[in-house]
């Protein structure tokens, strides 16, 4: 019964403590996704009204019809399915960086949050090195390493590992002393609390930590590829733009940010599942 | 002979004084209960004891031996907060110990070594009630159980002082008394010195076979920074509880100390 002003009673509520019911939810969550498509529809169908050849705004037939060429079709110069070639290329130098990265950054990153005098020696010169901004030393890659596999992997890792790295050494920073006291009272070493307390617990914070920068590590890859490259997903919408081939441009993207989806929800998997403890801590 | 031996003790933060003029006697096995309004570094003085902080000025001996400027394994700890490893079980967080001497290398026990060690750490959760509970995470035990957990972990190390810095704290009326009875037990059957701060005065009494207050002697906002505060009060829980049988102490007895203690005059000036 409402007799303030005739609004009904879920009105009442401040809008900070409204909640969508389920249905309502997945409706809410897949809105943004259908305007955007209805947008593209509608102005696809206005654009090739007016002109049939239009390549700005592909109808969905020919973007689908691009997409299969791509994927299934050997290419009539190199035999090759392009799609899974570019995906694997890209994907084997995507990786390549991360796991370099990451591993560079758990072990410096846990060394220098954790001894000091690794901390003295090292914590400012990482602080500068990962200001410089990769792109910029891109160049410099190419001619130490050449175009071929090793600047891109290089240009991932340098672009990655400082954040990773310094993120750790805030997260180990972060850890209570008491839990440093605690293992040192029950006569762990150095070593061993690395070992056994610190390192664990710092892994699924560099899986978080990873997660973030997997866009920026897409972005250095794409970057490199476009430069210079023969084959990847980044090389291959850099060549394609030059024939203004939006039908295979656009499924390429949508590919692409599929495959950094799929990376980040991996990850987040694996979090939750090799380390049950930490999910279960932060609520 | 007696177990520590605190020896006019003084610490500063950046000239600011925070204890002064310490000196206290322990015998082994006492349970010396530190208590003081917030600030005045009863828990400073336990990480001092604890090594985690050196004195500025003073000496603490242990056994006759100067105390060694880091932690050791003689002297376990059991915090209010964060003193067990949210990454292990119960079990594992017990077993570390073992581990940690046992395995210099990898700080981890295979095979038989390994099974000892888990049954050695089983039967002292048992003995605090976690017996049932060995392959929970801490985050799924409840306060109370976390900080059997901790004592747990802190006595396979079979230390010879165990410091608690505000252990029961966070812990509701029930829960607290019956983790009251279960430490007098270990302590009777350890026969460890234990140091613990509390804010508890009742807890201090029922608990503590002495008492210490800190306080500041020289309170005034002018003078809160060149005069630290120190040991006021030092009483001697009456009945003795050691070595009395198991049998609580006498309720009598405590009333009429708290009532003592309250009855004191504030804050007489040092050395009076």
């Amino acid at each position: 019964m409402d007799r303030a002003g005739g609004r009904p009673a879920v009105m009442r509520k401040r809008m900070i403590n409204v909640y969508p019911t389920r249905g309502a939810a997945l409706f809410l969550a897949a809105l943004p996704f259908l305007l955007l498509l209805l947008a593209y529809l509608a102005g696809s169908a206005a654009r090739l009204a007016d002109n049939p050849d239009d390549k700005l705004l592909p109808s969905f037939a020919s973007i689908g019809a691009g997409f299969a060429r791509m994927a299934f079709e050997a290419d009539p110069r190199t035999g090759d399915v392009l799609l899974w070639v570019d995906t694997a290329a890209s994907l084997a130098r995507l990786l390549a960086g991360l796991a370099i990265a990451t591993v560079m950054a758990g072990v410096f990153g846990i060394a220098i949050g954790l001894v000091p005098f690794v901390r003295t020696t090292f914590n400012g010169f990482v602080a500068v090195i990962a200001m410089i901004p990769p792109l910029a030393i891109l160049p410099i890659l190419f001619i130490i390493f050449g175009l071929g596999e090793t600047s891109k992997v290089a240009l991932i890792v340098i672009g990655v590992a400082p954040v990773v790295m310094r993120d750790m050494i805030l997260r180990v920073d972060e850890m209570p002393r008491e839990l440093m006291v605690k293992a040192q009272t029950l006569g762990a070493s150095t070593w061993q609390i690395a070992l056994r307390v610190v390192v664990p617990q710092m892994m699924p914070r560099l899986i978080d930590s990873v997660r973030l920068s997997l866009c920026s590590a897409w972005l250095f890859l794409i970057a490199a590829e476009a430069i210079a490259s023969q084959s990847g997903l980044g090389y291959r919408i850099f060549l394609l733009r030059r024939y203004l081939a939006m039908d295979t441009i656009l499924p390429y993207v949508a590919w692409i940010t599929l495959l950094a989806f799929a990376l980040d929800f991996g990850l987040r998997r694996l979090q939750g599942k090799a380390f049950p403890w930490f999910a279960q801590g932060r609520t | 002979m007696t177990a520590v031996s605190v020896r006019n003790v003084w610490k500063e933060y950046d000239g600011r004084i925070v204890l002064e003029q310490v000196s206290l006697e322990v015998e082994p096995h006492s349970f010396i209960a530190l208590v003081g309004p917030s600030g005045c570094g009863k828990s400073t003085f336990l990480r001092m004891l604890l090594s985690a902080e050196t004195p500025t000025k003073g000496d603490i001996l242990f056994e006759g031996e100067r105390l060694p400027g880091e932690p050791t394994a003689d002297r376990g700890v059991v915090f209010q907060r964060y003193s067990v490893f949210p990454h292990l079980t119960v079990l594992e967080n017990v077993v570390l110990g073992k581990e940690f001497a046992a395995s210099p290398l990898l700080g981890k026990l295979f095979g038989k070594a390994r099974k000892r060690a888990r049954e050695e750490a089983a039967e002292i959760l048992t003995a605090v009630g976690l017996g049932d509970f060995l392959h929970l995470y801490p985050s799924q035990l409840s306060g109370g159980m976390q900080q059997r957990l901790a004592i747990a972990q802190a006595l396979i190390k079979r230390p010879k002082i165990l410091l608690l810095d505000e252990p029961f704290g966070a812990l509701d009326p029930g829960i607290r008394a019956e983790i009251h009875v279960l430490m007098l037990k270990l302590w009777r059957e350890t026969r460890m010195t234990v140091f613990m701060v509390t804010h508890d005065l009742s807890e201090a009494f029922h608990l503590g076979t002495r008492v210490i207050a800190f306080d500041r002697p020289r309170n005034r906002p002018e003078e809160r920074d060149r005069y630290g505060a120190t040991i006021t009060h030092d009483l001697a829980v009456w009945p003795p509880k050691y070595p009395v049988s198991d049998t609580h102490i006498a309720s009598g007895g405590t009333t009429r100390l708290l009532d003592e203690l309250e009855a004191l005059p504030g804050r007489p000036g040092v050395g009076h």
